[in-house]
């Protein structure tokens, strides 16, 4: 018996708020943290991984964030989600995001191959490490929202106004923030 | 060999946890409010979902030390943990377990696998909200601790003995440890 009126994790999160703080400083820290990569590409390494996982609620915020970051590029989201290869961002990310989706599939699938070739366009270990632990997270964050059977707004500006709250203060403190209205 | 360049002579999760503290910290409360935090399913009920779920995921680090840690919250027990992995519902464990263990099956393939039928089976059998809530979230943190410790290939030992101390340790210090 969820909280009503929360969609997607917010629901689980305020039901379970021993839990939701350590979810929050994870994702802060990953998302938001101190880092080499953008924010930007770092919210479109978790969108792609929600799309892989077919979670409808996660990769539409976690898209419309990354568009926010991106100058309100929510066309090089939907490239990205639908073949990172074909889609106008730097190499780097192309090679991190195969990684992200190896990931996805299981941990083993991801080859010495893919970490050299995300290596041959610059990434460092930080970069990889987090890359891989990003996807693992959100191969959490998915199954956590649809195995409970959360459900999610259809209104695209629903979310847009929920991306710009997030980036403005964080996981963490927008949750807090918004559950206390 | 590692993926990255992970800190010397530590297995699995704990030469990630080394290489990033920032994101270690999190993680590891996040083990320790869902596997030893108060709550009416014990630790080693929880461990057993952990370690069943890791198994799933073909995870050798996790489901061996969480399989001893399961054991010995349990006792000693390693037949039941064992058990549970082979077959749950045949294992010699309570009707609400088996019910928590079906819907961490299907977590480990896909949140959109769990349908209410599963659900209204674990209510019957005695399960409340937050024992729903926690098997499911348990299942999907593993299927994220899981590919952590995969997907940057750190070094899996094979020693039964080595696990038996993690375990050991892991039941009886917890997972917010300096140095673990």
């Amino acid at each position: 018996m969820l909280p009503e009126g929360l969609p997607g994790i917010r629901g689980p999160m305020a039901f379970r708020p021993e839990t939701a703080k350590p979810l929050n400083e994870l994702v802060d820290v990953l998302l938001r943290g101190p880092h080499i990569l953008t924010r930007g590409e770092r919210e479109l390494i978790a969108t792609y991984v929600s799309a892989q996982n077919d979670c409808r609620y996660c990769q539409t915020i976690h898209g419309a964030i990354a568009a926010h970051h991106l100058h309100g590029n929510e066309d090089l989201v939907v490239k990205v989600k639908g073949d990172p290869e074909l889609a106008p961002i730097s190499d780097k990310l192309k090679a991190l995001l195969v990684i992200a989706g190896k990931t996805a599939e299981s941990g083993k699938a991801v080859t010495a191959e893919d970490v050299e070739r995300a290596r041959q366009h610059g990434a460092t270990d930080f970069e990889i490490h987090d890359t891989v632990l990003i996807a693992a997270v959100f191969c959490m964050c998915n199954r956590y929202v649809d195995g409970l059977g959360t459900w999610a707004p259809d209104d695209p500006e629903f979310y847009r106004q929920r991306a710009a709250l997030v980036a403005k203060h964080g996981y963490a403190a927008s949750t807090l923030q918004e559950d206390q209205q | 060999m590692p993926h990255i360049s992970l800190p010397e002579g530590l297995p699995g999760i704990t030469s990630g946890f080394a290489f990033r503290p920032e994101t270690a910290k999190p993680m590891r409360e996040l083990a320790e409010v869902l596997l030893r935090g108060p709550n009416s399913l014990t630790s080693g009920e929880r461990e057993m979902i952990a370690t069943f779920v890791s198994d799933r995921n073909d995870c050798h680090f996790c489901q061996a030390s969480h399989r001893a840690a399961a054991a010995h919250h349990l006792g000693g027990n390693y037949d039941l943990v064992d058990a549970v992995k082979r077959d749950f519902d045949t294992a010699p464990v309570s009707p609400k377990l088996k019910a928590l263990l079906a819907i961490a099956a299907k977590v480990q393939e896909s949140g959109t696998h769990v349908i209410t039928t599963d659900i209204e089976r674990a209510r019957t059998a005695g399960a409340t909200d937050v024992e729903i809530h926690d098997a499911v979230l348990i299942a999907a943190a593993f299927c994220m601790f899981n590919r952590y410790v995969d997907g940057l290939a750190t070094f899996t030992p094979h020693d039964e003995q080595a696990y038996d101390q993690m375990g050991q340790r892991m039941a009886n210090e917890g997972y917010v440890r300096r140095n673990a």
